[in-house]
């Protein structure tokens, strides 16, 4: 690999390596990240088997990228210079692939987007795409994360050249500050101020870690931003370590994201051979080496204090502030840490100056914001919006809506920490201090869509159980508090509330609120409250009606077969685990009350043009024995002869 | 007790490993109870009076860390680790279902380890693959848009 001692040698390597048409051309971009446990390496594979058998292996090249988004239509495969975006792709599919689009440069139809009923093959018309704005996520990829190259050609470390030899560390924090960025781990704290405070503390050794430990379940932006464009991430290490004089910086990213350690402990080693790691980067006087480390399955060490006393080989138990970490960190030298995602948006804010990444965005918060959308919505995937999008926009422009057409419910912002935005935030301009004063927290930007399905204090005890098992234990209103909290939760959701429960919870989490000691237990009640603040009906249907309004919670519905709309066709029969359901060929079938387990799968499979199955709740599943009693469904027909809409015989067939 | 452990469990991938390090610093505990764990399948209790001595770090301080982080393990386990994501995605589209399908399959409750040590069943508190919710891992592999039937069968190719 070529070394690069100076500005000039990395811009000369960037043309020649333009010049020798690196990352251009004829592509199939295969996503080999997220995209790898729907079959994404060996549908790789059988493109490069394919094009070689074809002697076009020369002039198509093969490229595992990192995440294209749109992680619904997985596996994504990207082929320029089409730029024809296929999705749900098999090894099958491939064939028609070389033979219609990289020979005749025509879409496969099949494979691409639908909209209107009409296919979408280039990924820039896709409205899922047109709403967004990629800036972080914008070679995310289009790059082979693996190859060295595809990062420089793309300008990658052009802004470590700016700001290491054209700037003084003081010149990168203002600039910073000025951008408005702020962190993305979701507190929000200004990335640009951060810097400074540690930049002005005395010490000889300081150092700068990423986190890479995304422990909120649902949100998977940096585990993206990391197996998708490691060098990105990298620049804007090498550029925060240089602003604030640390000369060992740390990735410190989760042991479930194997693929992520891969790529970034491989780009570190490609930097350094490079000479963009280790002494004197680029000329400038400037040291660096950074070292990966993995995390060891703690959520609390993403907390900082706590992430610190993991890096020292300590239970991960967090310390109080102050002092801050940019006062006294990892083995009490001033330590910076800063997000992936914060990290990864650096390079551009240098090379493009303040006002380019100021200019978007709302006054608050400047920039784009990157939501993982998952839960019940039809396009999941990654998503990067303008700051001030509203939550309408993210849910239905770009994620198409809720999953089926469902009414929407809500959504949960901002993982355990975060809290709910219901149907009537719908318009809200989502940015650090509008989610703030609904109760949420932006958080990491995990976004979690809900349907009429979903049951808010089952989702209330979810979130609470995790962060029950995740208190580290140190302090007892978050050790203690979170317990007794997911205890009066679990009750309601077993029928067993008790009136004054949901006071009862809004008393202690207020509690542990104020008085846990790091922003694990400070956010922890966070879940619990926003949904007793928008849906505390729900949390009284449970506790006075034994009811459960999104028939979600086991112990209070009943599952039953409506002999009305059963025709006996056996399907929900071959699934049910328990064989609590009889029956036979055009006898309509009946539920075992005794041994189901509500598990609902037969209501899943139960053929939507019936729609026999229902969920009862309440009143109605206490008094499930008076409703009809199964009978044949052919004597039922010569009963009350062809209802209306009711399918016949034949086409039940 | 010591001592007779040390006949019956291998130190040599320990030895190995500690001779990787060099000198072992404080904080290279947990990169160190890493490659431990990844070397034996587990962290034998008893070599850690071995890596104590030879590190200077107290095993009284190991088995804190030890006991603090989900990932590590003082018993053997299988062969497979199948890990069942319960993150909030996988949660509200029926994780539920999946775990209670592969925990009955084999027969193992989560943190279970199967008699014939082939698989060992966890949970994890997301993989961050939502989007292909439910999850599960078997080792490093991802498997996605499970149901209980989809998942008891992955489980089959792998010996």
């Amino acid at each position: 690999m070529t070394r690069v001692a100076d500005p000039g040698e990395l811009a000369a390597l960037k043309t020649r390596l333009q010049e020798e048409g690196v990352g251009g051309g004829a592509r199939i971009g295969v996503c080999a990240t997220g995209c790898r446990a729907m079959g994404a390496l060996e549908l790789a594979q059988e493109f490069r088997d394919q094009l070689a058998a074809q002697g076009l292996d020369d002039d198509v090249s093969v490229v595992e990228t990192g995440c294209h988004g749109q992680c619904a239509r997985a596996p994504l495969v990207l082929v320029e210079p089409q730029g024809f975006l296929y999705g749900k792709i098999k090894t099958g599919d491939v064939a028609d692939v070389i033979e219609k689009t990289v020979r005749e440069g025509v879409p496969v139809e099949r494979l691409c987007e639908q909209a209107n009923g009409e296919a979408v093959p280039a990924m820039a018309d896709i409205p899922f795409y047109k709403a967004q704005r990629k800036q972080v996520f914008r070679d995310c990829g289009k790059v082979d994360p693996k190859r060295f190259e595809d990062a420089i050609v793309r300008g990658t470390y052009q802004g470590v050249a700016k700001a290491l030899t054209e700037m003084t560390p003081e010149e990168v924090i203002s600039e910073v500050t000025d951008s408005g960025l702020r962190g993305r781990g979701g507190a929000g704290f200004p990335a640009g101020v951060k810097w400074g405070i540690c930049r002005k503390v005395q010490g000889d050794e300081k150092f700068l870690v990423c986190n890479a430990d995304e422990g909120d379940p649902g949100a998977f932006m940096d585990r993206a931003l990391l197996e998708g464009v490691p060098h990105q991430v990298l620049e804007g290490m090498i550029i925060a370590a240089y602003a604030i004089g640390a000369s060992r910086a740390f990735v410190y990213v989760r042991a479930e994201y194997p693929v992520a350690v891969e790529h970034a402990t491989l780009a570190i080693e490609q930097a350094r051979e490079c000479g963009l790691l280790g002494q004197n980067i680029l000329g400038s006087g400037f040291d660096l080496d950074i070292e990966v480390r993995m995390g060891a399955g703690a959520f609390i060490c993403g907390e900082e204090t706590a992430l610190i006393a993991s890096l020292e080989g300590e239970r991960g138990m967090p310390r109080p502030r102050p002092p801050y970490p940019a006062q006294s960190g990892y083995l009490a030298r001033p330590t910076t840490i800063n997000n992936v995602e914060t990290l990864a948006n650096v390079g551009s804010i240098i090379l493009g100056g303040e006002g380019s990444y100021s200019a978007i965005g709302t006054e608050g918060s400047k920039g784009t914001k990157v939501f993982a959308l998952a839960g019940k919505v039809e396009n999941t995937g990654l998503v990067e919006v303008p700051m001030g999008t509203t939550l309408r926009q993210i849910v239905f422009d770009v994620g198409g809506g809720v999953l089926g057409g469902l009414p929407f419910k809500a959504a949960q912002i901002g993982g355990p920490s975060g809290g709910c935005l219901p149907s009537e935030h719908l318009d809200l301009p989502i940015d650090y201090d509008s989610v703030k004063e609904t109760g949420a927290i932006m958080g990491s930007g995990g976004l979690i869509v809900m349907d009429e399905e979903t049951c808010m204090v089952d989702i209330a005890r979810f979130f609470t159980e995790f962060v029950k098992d995740e208190s580290c234990g140190k302090c007892s209103p978050c050790r203690i508090g979170t317990r007794h909290m997911f205890d009066i939760l679990q009750r309601i959701t077993e029928g067993e509330g008790e009136a004054g429960d949901v006071d009862r919870l809004v008393e202690i989490g207020e509690f542990v609120k104020e008085g846990s000691l790091c922003g694990l237990g400070q956010t922890a009640a966070n879940p619990t409250l926003s949904t007793i603040r928008y849906f505390r009906d729900e949390y009284e249907a449970h506790i006075n009606d034994g009811a459960c309004p999104a028939r979600m919670c086991k112990d209070l519905i009943k599952v039953w077969i409506d002999p009305a709309k059963c025709v006996g066709c056996r399907v929900c029969l071959t699934v049910c685990p328990t064989e609590a359901i009889t029956g036979g060929k055009k006898l309509i079938h009946i539920i075992d009350q005794d041994a189901c387990t509500q598990c609902a799968e037969c209501y899943l499979v139960c053929p939507p043009k019936l729609d026999a199955i229902v969920k009862l709740t309440g009143r109605e599943a206490r008094e499930l024995e008076s409703l009809p009693a199964p009978v044949l469904y052919t004597e039922w027909r010569q009963k009350v002869g062809a209802a209306a809409g009711q399918p016949s015989e034949a086409e039940v067939e | 007790m010591l001592k007779q452990s040390r006949e019956t469990e291998d130190l040599a991938p320990a030895e190995e490993i500690l001779e990787r390090f060099g000198s072992v610093k404080s904080d290279d505990l947990i990169p160190l109870l890493q490659q431990v764990q990844k070397a034996y399948g587990y962290v034998p209790p008893d070599i850690l009076g071995y890596l104590s001595e030879q590190t200077g770090i107290p095993t009284s301080r190991m088995y804190g860390v030890i006991t603090f982080y989900a990932q590590f393990s003082l018993v053997p386990r299988g062969r497979h680790i199948v890990r069942s994501c319960s993150g909030t995605a996988c949660h509200v589209r029926g994780a539920k279902a999946v775990r209670e399908g592969i925990s009955e399959e084999l027969g193992i409750p989560e943190g279970g380890t199967t008699e014939d040590r082939r698989f060992s069943l966890e949970t994890v508190a997301c993989v961050g693959t939502c989007f292909l919710a439910p999850v599960m891992m078997v080792n490093e592999q991802y498997f996605g848009l499970l149901t209980a039937d989809k998942a008891t069968s992955v489980l089959k190719a792998f010996e």
